[in-house]
């Protein structure tokens, strides 16, 4: 019943209405061809392996042909053989044992007379050779390259290139025949010669400064293409030949990468092609992308990188999705080298982010977070915001992120970027990581001064709406802990206050009338949230703690709203969620308790970045206002804020000024201001990151301290005695003139990239040492800031301090610069030293 | 998983994944460690497979390179010219790409080799008959 040729079993299956009609067939089938085999059935052999690849071809398992198909390819007749290597290819691959018996007849094939059985061997060889055949065939191979026939060289070429990639060690084999058929006149020939040769320099580097002797004629040859007329046998829609011609760009990119002499060879053919090249068509777009690639990889003269960069922005402006697509992906890997190339042609990569093609908002979205800088952050978030609301829901958790990160370095007040972060929490707050939540909670805790402006803001925007969950649990959280100011600011709200409001170009307030906020405004709110259906777990348990906080918050006096609140704080002790009942018990306990609750419940101080830096001494040493002023500055570094930060007392003031004085000495010693200032901008990213976690560690420290309310200040004292304990090794930096400094390395704690070095200052004769001024610098690769010293005149009887904080990566040395000038008994000195004592591991 | 089951779910994958685009997207699509690039030609796609350093936009115009040249050869070809014959489908192909890289840049040049082939093939036919007829 089995078909007698494949056409007729094809028509069969196509005319079958269903799948299982289709495999009961093709079972029935595969069956007759299995009793074929068994049989040796010579005359149907052809026929059935045929029809097995078909039955291959739509997903059946054929993989009991695969001797057959050898048989086939064993045959004396080309046409048994051209089948039969067909199956080899299609039912083997590279990891069958079966693949060795294929060996044999390869070799008797590739001493065939005829070169259509040779091509067949080779093409072969070529698409499934493991490494076992690769070996037992490299000679072969070798010897086929120098063939007379074009058609078996360039098929043998790329054998050759299998073999490289297979086993790199064997290219000696190739090498030189390789470089002598890059003369080849054909075609064919040449392309395949190249592609063995990017081969060769990839699989071995150790042969790239020989082959780089090849970069004046691979030169040539490009040459030679492009200007070349029209050539009717290789042309593309009016270019001759842009497969050659990308090959050899390629070749020539990764052999002059690194390379400053050869880089050079190639400005000229590079800027050729980038000016010649018709870029109508997608050919000739083709050929221009290469070259962009080369140069933007190699040595390249800088106004050559220019035009590559204006070739891609030229890309940007295509009509054809591709061609826009592999612009916005090339524009993402030099974004980081050249910022104000790719800068010029922001406003069409915004305009990218409203493609159809969401591949194509994803690059532009991309490039975009990329160039937000200080000039132009209020425009780019703008756009950021408005693509927020429309944008697709897998963006959102990135998006958000990236506003908040890119506000929180850049934005110009703190108006501005709290006023940023709420449109944010609006429009996407079910969209954003707690880490972000509470980088706003903390920045909320820094601002005394639009404390009540935002948690009025907050306020009237969960009386509209309390389904944006993280604008819910900011709310929350900024409700509870400055419930009083909410309630004292509503009345005295007054014009003013709207006016500031409406002029704002980011938030718009529906009403204009004035508000006034009443205890139980706030109790129903809170009482509405805690029964909306969107309050899950965590919104719970931050209206609980609200609560708790409000009852406090609020007048003293017994009352209406007072009542609510406790009855709200007691509604869970018989809930089922563990966290709730307990809380809600231990706050029912605590609100009894009129001499503790106030302790407990007082506001939270602002969130500090780990204290702990400081060290026993050091921090008993300052007073607690002054402590947090350095924190502020501290935080403001870490996030590597250029502005500096605004009005936050005295302290701070000093640390910028500190901070100026560093950067300043950085310039002087590593040449001009501006490489400084490129090297800041390469490595943003990663200070990113760094911002990325360190609010989520933070915000692990403030939930707990946030939820319980109780042991507020016992944890940091907690971790200070724990770090007292560890040993600590001091290294003398400068000792002369009657002034020693010490350094005292230990790692952060909380960031395995950063050391913490304490220097501590005295004076080791018997005078006083005046106006200390110790500055540092660090390596390009590593990051450095510092606080002031606490205090420039260095006494007799006591030390003074200062902290440096260096980023590196693991195990780099650190190195540092010092300077260091003083005044001592009215004489100026000045010294500069060079400390390299610390131990690489001690960042591990 | 074994080399055949990795290649029929990545067969499975990319299929669904080129399927699922719409007619305005571009023709690029990133697949775990690859590119993925596919051209359309009324009611077949032509899909391959590039690393990450490759131009996709050369990628294109290797489709299109085969697809002429499949149009040269049959004739204004169709779908079924591929299904009836899809082992010409595939000398065509492995005369133009072999190991993945591109072995020919002359369609005259494919196209006369694969013709070549076909005459050999050809003759060798006619004489079985003739043979077989004679032992009859």
């Amino acid at each position: 019943m089995s078909f007698s040729n494949l056409k007729s079993m094809i028509k069969s299956l196509r005319q079958q209405k269903t799948l299982a009609d289709e495999r009961s067939l093709i079972q029935r089938e595969s069956a007759a061809i299995r009793t074929a085999f068994r049989e040796e059935d010579h005359f149907m052999r052809h026929a059935n392996v045929a029809k097995l690849i078909y039955i291959h071809m739509l997903g059946y398992p054929a993989h009991f042909g695969q001797i057959e198909c050898l048989k086939l390819a064993a045959s004396s007749k080309f046409i048994d053989k051209r089948l039969g290597y067909l199956g080899i290819m299609l039912l083997l691959d590279e990891s069958q044992e079966v693949l060795t018996l294929v060996t044999n007849s390869l070799k008797n094939d590739m001493n065939h007379s005829n070169m259509f059985v040779v091509g067949l061997a080779l093409a072969t060889f070529a698409n499934i050779s493991s490494q076992e055949m690769a070996r037992d065939l490299a000679q072969e191979v070798e010897k086929l390259l120098s063939s007379t026939n074009s058609y078996i060289r360039k098929k043998a070429a790329l054998c050759a290139m299998r073999t490289v990639r297979k086993l790199p060690e064997l290219h000696y084999y190739y090498l030189n025949p390789a470089k002598s058929l890059l003369t080849d006149r054909n075609h064919g020939v040449l392309l395949c010669a190249v592609t063995l040769i990017t081969n060769i320099a990839i699989a071995q580097p150790s042969t790239q400064s020989d082959l780089k002797k090849a970069i004046p004629l691979l030169i040539r040859q490009l040459k030679t293409l492009i200007t070349q007329g029209y050539s009717p046998e290789h042309d593309v829609s009016g270019i001759t030949d842009p497969f050659l011609q990308i090959k050899i760009l390629q070749l020539l990119r990764l052999l002059c990468i690194n390379d400053v002499a050869s880089s050079e060879l190639v400005n000229d053919i590079l800027a050729q092609v980038a000016t010649n090249t018709d870029n109508t068509k997608n050919v000739g777009n083709s050929i221009l992308y290469e070259a962009v690639l080369c140069i933007l990889d190699i040595e390249a003269e800088s106004g050559l990188r220019v035009m590559a960069i204006n070739i891609l922005g030229k890309f940007l402006g295509n009509k054809d999705n591709n061609i826009r697509y592999v612009a916005l992906n090339t524009l993402n890997k030099v974004v980081r080298m050249d910022t104000q190339a790719v800068q010029r042609h922001r406003n069409i990569i915004i305009d990218c982010l409203r493609d159809g093609d969401v591949s194509i908002r994803r690059r532009a979205l991309e490039l975009s977070y990329a160039l937000i800088n200080q000039s132009n952050v209020r425009m780019l978030t703008r756009e950021l915001l408005s693509f927020l609301e429309v944008s697709d829901n897998e963006f959102k958790n990135g998006l958000t992120s990236q506003i908040s990160f890119a506000a929180e370095r850049f934005a110009p007040n703190k108006r501005w970027h709290i006023d940023t972060i709420l449109r944010m929490l609006k429009v996407a707050g079910n969209y954003v990581r707690e880490e972000v939540l509470s980088a706003f909670v903390r920045l909320v805790s820094h601002t005394p001064e639009l404390q009540a402006y935002t948690v009025q803001k907050l306020f009237s925007a969960l009386q509209k709406d309390v389904s944006q969950e993280a604008l819910t649990l900011a709310g929350l959280w900024t409700i509870g802990e400055y419930g009083d100011v909410l309630l004292s600011a509503g009345s005295y709200e007054d014009d003013d206050q709207v006016n500031r409001v409406t002029e704002n170009d980011i938030i718009q307030v529906s009403e204009k009338k004035s508000v006034h906020v009443t205890e139980n405004d706030i109790v129903e709110l809170l009482e509405s949230i805690n029964a909306s259906p969107y309050a899950n777990t965590v919104i719970r348990q931050y209206v609980l703690v609200s609560a708790a906080k409000l009852s406090i918050r609020f007048g003293k006096t017994f009352n209406e709203s007072q009542d609510k609140l406790r009855w709200l704080i007691t509604s869970y002790e018989t809930s089922p969620e563990l966290e709730l009942q307990q809380r809600s018990i231990e706050f029912t306990q605590l609100l009894d308790m009129p001499d503790l609750v106030d302790g407990v419940l007082e506001r939270m101080p602002p969130p500090e970045i780990r204290a702990s830096i400081l060290g026993g001494t050091a921090s008993e040493a300052k007073p607690v206002g002054n402590t947090r002023s350095i924190t502020d500055s501290s935080l403001v570094d870490v996030l590597g804020d250029e502005s500096p930060s605004v009005g936050n007392g005295s302290g701070s003031a000093v640390a910028g000024g500190a901070r100026g004085n560093a950067h300043d000495l950085l310039a002087d010693i590593f040449g001009t201001g501006e490489s400084l200032g490129d090297a800041s901008a390469s490595s943003s990213v990663s200070v990113g990151a760094n911002t990325l976690v360190h609010p989520q560690e933070k915000s692990e420290k403030s939930s707990v301290t946030d939820i319980m309310g109780l042991f507020g200040q016992a944890a940091p004292d907690g971790d200070e005695s724990e770090k007292a304990s560890e040993e600590v090794k001091t290294y003398t930096a400068y000792d002369a003139n009657g002034l020693l400094i010490t350094l005292t390395p230990s790692p952060d704690e909380s960031k395995r990239n950063i050391v913490n070095i304490m220097a501590t200052f005295s004076a080791t004769g018997l005078v006083e040492c005046e106006k200390v001024n110790f500055q540092a610098a660090v390596p390009k690769s590593m990051k450095l800031q510092m606080q002031p010293i606490s205090n420039t005149t260095v006494g007799t009887e006591r030390e003074e301090t200062q902290l440096l904080r260096v980023m590196a990566q693991p195990l780099q040395h650190i190195r540092l610069r010092l300077r260091i000038s003083f005044q001592v008994s009215g004489r100026q000195v000045q010294n500069q030293v060079d400390f390299s004592e610390l131990p690489s591991d001690i960042l591990k | 998983m074994t080399q055949p089951k990795i290649k029929s779910k990545l067969i499975k994958d990319v299929t669904q994944l080129v399927l699922s685009r719409r007619t305005k997207m571009c023709n690029f699509l990133e697949y775990k460690d690859s590119k993925i690039v596919y051209r359309r030609y009324a009611s077949l796609f032509f899909i391959c497979g590039v690393s990450h350093n490759d131009n996709e936009l050369i990628a294109l115009e290797v489709i299109h390179r085969y697809v002429e040249i499949l149009d040269r050869y049959f004739g204004n070809v169709c779908e079924l010219d591929l299904i009836f014959n899809f082992q010409k489908a595939f000398s065509i192909l492995d005369e133009l790409i072999i190991a993945g890289e591109l072995q020919e840049s002359s369609k005259k040049n494919v196209l006369r080799n694969v013709s070549q082939a076909d005459a050999i093939q050809d003759t060798e036919e006619s004489q079985e008959s003739i043979t077989s007829i004679k032992s009859r």
